[in-house]
């Protein structure tokens, strides 16, 4: 379970993109580097990183070995009714996580 | 590990080891690859990166492109590269009318100074293309204590 955080707006505007904040707490190791003993540390990255809204996809990323350790998103989403946004991230070895909150539509 | 091969790993930047020292990969070789040959206007795209950047290793990048985002016209992907790094590949996001905006931020690793291309495909076939140059004081490297 790889840890993450994910920010929206309390309340946001009928068909108004609100922005969307996201976290995720990876090492993203680019395969690059060594460890104090000379060995390589082997590529470990968060490679996908999808948005849902109410089930439905609205965004995603495709990440390589140039994004930062701790992947920092910011994107938007635009909503026409109350719903649940939910984002899901999956790295290089299978492992997931994700984090979901509930958008309030004024 | 061997005291010359510690040296080397302090000298150089990362991703040249094994194969002496780069020279960048070609955007305009990258480009053609994705959009398949149709060249890209150079308009609409706003990269916002500071020019110089002391650490490569998370260079704040905010991409906007112009666009209604409507069905019937928005941006479908923005692909981000840079071509000094090892894999310059470094992320494409994926983008359709609910997204409302063409606005995406990240925090990516630079390799050295180099030109960050941002591609943005539309629908309807239409492409646009940006890129700015970063200097880049400490690059993103290879060894322990550099993150």
């Amino acid at each position: 379970m790889i840890d993450g955080r994910l920010r929206v707006p309390e309340a946001v505007r009928a068909g108004e993109p609100f922005e969307v904040r996201v976290l995720i707490l990876h090492p993203m190791e680019n395969g690059f580097r060594h460890d104090a003993g000379g060995r390589e540390i082997p590529m470990h990255i968060v490679n996908r990183v999808a948005c849902t809204y109410g089930g439905h996809e609205v965004f995603s990323v495709d990440l390589g070995t140039g994004v930062s350790a701790n992947p920092y998103l910011v994107f938007f989403v635009r909503a026409a009714q109350s719903g649940e946004l939910k984002v899901e991230w999956v790295d290089d070895t299978g492992e997931r996580g994700s984090a979901s909150a509930n958008v309030n539509v004024a | 590990m061997k005291r010359r091969h510690f040296v080397v790993s302090l000298l150089l930047p990362f991703g040249v080891r094994a194969q002496g020292f780069r020279s960048p990969a070609d955007p305009a070789k990258w480009i053609a690859e994705i959009t398949g040959g149709s060249a890209p206007e150079k308009t609409g795209i706003e990269i916002e990166m500071p020019q110089i950047a002391e650490n490569g290793n998370a260079v704040p990048l905010h991409i906007r492109v112009a666009s209604p985002m409507t069905s019937g016209d928005h941006v479908k992907a923005i692909h981000v590269f840079a071509e000094r790094n090892p894999r310059p590949r470094v992320a494409t996001f994926h983008l359709g009318p609910d997204a409302g905006r063409a606005d995406v931020t990240t925090r990516v690793r630079l390799g050295g100074t180099q030109d960050v291309t941002v591609l943005a495909e539309l629908s309807g076939g239409r492409w646009l293309v940006a890129a700015q140059n970063v200097l880049v004081t400490t690059g993103a490297c290879l060894d322990e204590g550099s993150l």
